[in-house]
């Protein structure tokens, strides 16, 4: 399954260099510029939340003012003006609506032009989409047939009213609000993003999905997800990002956070195609993202798959933490850098309970000037007898001005825990591109297969019509990197 | 007009002088055998002829079908209907045979403007032809090359030529590394593929491979440059007495 003769395809339709720059034209609601109190106090009553969850965001918010930004990645941009930043914006939508056809008709059009029509998608694909265009959800689809089997998928704002009790009980407790500066950030001025409930025993029929999309200019963008997953439960939640090509840097601080109760599963799978910036960095997104599942039940289990081709900078390390004995947490990553982006993931895998298993693979992809780290901890903590580990980061580097780094951190306080750490580092060799352009491949074409080749044990991973997405995103990201 | 027309070409490695002025004319329908001793520049003629990087003629001309190939990248080359059969297939991890295969073959149709397969169509397409030469099902599974035996290589090198219908076809050391049984199979799949509109250059150390893929004409390649050409016999000749015989008359 490749789907490189389309990437080129593709390719040849877009005149400029990034397919999905162009803007939506919808009037935004914005809060003033900058952030205080009063503005978390504003978005809090913008969304009419109860005052529990106020208090909450301004715990948040000063917990935040006490923090610093974190310097310890192998990452450089300029320092970011906080108080330059919109930390609201809502399109003006009517926000309930009773079918499609309700929709703004511009918003659709977007959709369209990023090649998902949601009528095909709902028909084809099975997968309900709760569409997050900025901060607001405007239309969810499916929910219906998922209530009929008790499960709950809704904008986190809607969950908050609807709600309340599950939120309350959850919110921040796999990601504290301090855990860091940006998910402190993050808790105090989140606007929406998407709320899973599987109750006891139900395997959710279909992939869940959210498009997210960064439309409004200087509107950082501040998602919070909560995927709950009771007893016996399943859930495989797709995320898929573009965003619209812009001068200034956009940030994006999203915490995602998972609960896993006995014998549930999560899979959580991203593919991240956010604007990279220009061939010098300049423009892209800045991506500073919390995520963590917590393992809470025996033999429960949680999967990352992520294929990150986007944004100037990635700052990611989707993490478990293996509390319930038997518990298994799972990594797949494929990171590719160009031209001057740099990404700094990984992961980060908390060995608490017994007989805990990790598995992690990164497959690190760096041409131009990219700088591409990996950086993982591996933690055994000293009652996780029996706990193993395995992991395996690649490198594969293009051309001879890029970097690949490889950070692993292992602490094992358990003599009877196993943990592997393997690690290679290869180019793509002269012979394999003559052998492919032989065959009347073109170098793009022949990079991308090469590369998707490489990838190949994440990508199998990935739900079947997210592959495909991701092979032709990898495929035009590493565009104009050979020859 | 010739299928394959090599004019006095002329190319050098790292300033040293390896092709002196090879001239080939190769017509439709005919098998041509380049044969040579060690260091005579047979291998250096096939990637001049399939243009891989740094293998730039200094001097000369290449034509394809009346069409020269010299401003030809590799890839054009390739689906304009030049195919070379690898001495050292390459390795390429992860990447399934099968999609190789129809990714390489959709390059070709499209640029003979053919409607390109679709999937069902190519699987049916390349399962006939793989049969023809023992390559299994599962074999196209696997990641092209990686720990394919010596056979299964050049197995799988003889179908992709078999699904690409070129103009001309280069078979570079194709018997290296083969058994007897293995030889017949692959040559078994070169002869099915002969016909009137295509032509075939053998490149070959020994006589061997010439009893099972005979071909119209023999040359003798030494130091860069044909010292001497002929018919089937030639290769026998070789064979008797070795090659410093024949260079030293030439």
């Amino acid at each position: 399954m490749v789907a490189t003769q389309q990437t080129i395809d593709k390719v040849k339709e877009v005149t400029s260099s990034y397919k999905y720059g162009f803007i939506t034209e919808l009037e935004a609601e914005k809060a003033p510029l900058g952030l205080s109190e009063e503005i978390v106090k504003f978005i809090s009553n913008k969304k009419k939340e109860p005052k529990w969850l106020l208090d909450w965001r301004l715990k948040a918010y000063k917990k935040w003012l006490t923090l610093d930004e974190p310097n310890w990645a192998m990452v450089n941009f300029p320092k970011i003006d906080f108080q330059d930043i919109y930390y609201y914006s809502a399109p003006k939508t009517k926000p309930k609506l009773n079918s499609l056809d309700e929709v703004d008709p511009e918003l659709l059009k977007t959709y369209e032009k990023l090649g998902i029509p949601i009528k095909e998608q709902e028909a084809l694909a099975g997968v309900a989409v709760d569409y997050v265009f900025d901060s607001v959800s405007v239309a969810t689809t499916f929910r219906e047939k998922l209530a009929d089997e008790g499960i709950i998928f809704c904008p986190i704002s809607e969950a908050v009213q609807n709600y309340p009790d599950l939120v309350k009980k959850y919110i921040g407790s796999v990601i504290p609000i301090g855990d860091n500066y940006y998910a402190a950030l993050n808790s105090a001025v989140f606007t929406d993003g998407s709320f899973v409930f599987v109750p006891k025993g139900v395997k959710c029929p279909m992939e869940l999905s959210t498009y997210f999309r960064i439309n409004e200019q200087n509107s950082g963008q501040f998602e919070r997800t909560l995927i709950i997953v009771e007893d016996n439960a399943y859930v495989s939640y797709l995320e898929g990002c573009t965003a619209p090509q812009r001068d200034e840097n956009q940030l994006h601080a999203a915490v995602v956070e998972l609960v896993a109760m006995d014998d549930a599963e999560i899979k959580y799978s991203t593919v991240q195609n956010w604007y990279p910036g220009d061939k010098d960095g300049k423009g892209g997104i800045y991506n500073f993202v919390t995520k963590r599942g917590n393992c809470l039940g025996k033999r429960s289990k949680i999967s990352w798959t992520q294929v990150e081709t986007g944004s100037a900078i990635t700052w990611k390390y989707p993490s478990c933490v293996l509390k319930g004995d038997n518990s298994v947490g799972e990594f797949y990553s494929v990171a590719v850098a160009n031209n001057a982006q740099q990404a700094d993931t990984g992961t980060k895998m908390i060995h608490i309970g017994k007989n805990t298993k990790s598995t992690i693979i990164s497959k690190g992809i760096s041409a131009g000037k990219a700088q591409n780290t990996y950086r993982g901890q591996v933690q055994i903590q000293k009652n996780a007898m029996g706990s193993r580990n395995f992991t395996q980061c690649d490198s594969l580097l293009i051309g001879n001005q890029c970097g690949a780094h490889t950070v692993p951190y292992i602490n094992q306080h358990t003599p009877s825990a196993r943990v592997e750490h393997e690690a290679t580092t290869s180019k793509i060799s002269e012979d394999q591109l003559f052998y492919c352009l032989q065959r009347g491949l073109d170098s793009e074409q022949a990079t991308s297969l090469i590369v998707n080749g490489f990838c190949k044990e994440v990508m199998k991973e990935l739900p079947m019509e997210f592959a495909v997405e991701a092979q032709k995103l990898i495929g035009i990201s590493l565009e104009g990197s050979v020859g | 007009m010739s299928l394959l027309e090599i004019k006095n070409a002329h190319l050098k490695l790292d300033d040293k002088n390896i092709l002196n002025g090879v001239s080939l004319s190769v017509n439709k329908g005919e098998v041509h055998a380049i044969m040579g001793p060690n260091g005579s520049g047979k291998s250096t003629l096939s990637y001049m002829l399939a243009g891989r990087d740094g293998y730039e003629l200094e001097e000369g001309e290449i034509l394809l079908d009346g069409i020269s190939l010299s401003e030809m990248e590799a890839d054009e080359r390739a689906r304009s209907g030049l195919f070379l059969a690898f001495q050292y297939p390459v390795e390429l991890p992860g990447v399934g045979g099968m999609s190789f295969l129809r990714e390489a073959v959709n390059s070709r149709r499209k640029f003979l403007g053919e409607e390109e397969l679709d999937h069902l169509g190519f699987v049916k397409e390349a399962r006939k032809e793989a049969s023809k030469m023992y390559v299994k099902d599962e074999m196209l599974k696997r990641a092209v090359n990686v720990g394919f035996s010596g056979g299964e290589k050049k197995r799988f090198e003889i179908l992709q030529m078999a699904m690409l219908k070129p103009k001309v076809s280069i078979l570079d050391e194709t018997d290296s590394g083969l058994d007897v049984d293995a030889l017949k199979i692959v040559s078994d799949g070169v002869n099915a593929q002969r016909n009137n509109d295509n032509a075939i250059v053998v490149i070959t150390h020994y006589q061997r491979l010439l009893d099972y893929i005979v071909p119209d004409f023999v040359h003798i390649l030494s130091d860069g440059i044909i010292i001497k050409s002929g018919g089937p016999e030639l290769a026998l000749e070789v064979e008797k007495n070795g090659y410093s015989g024949l260079i030293n008359a030439a």
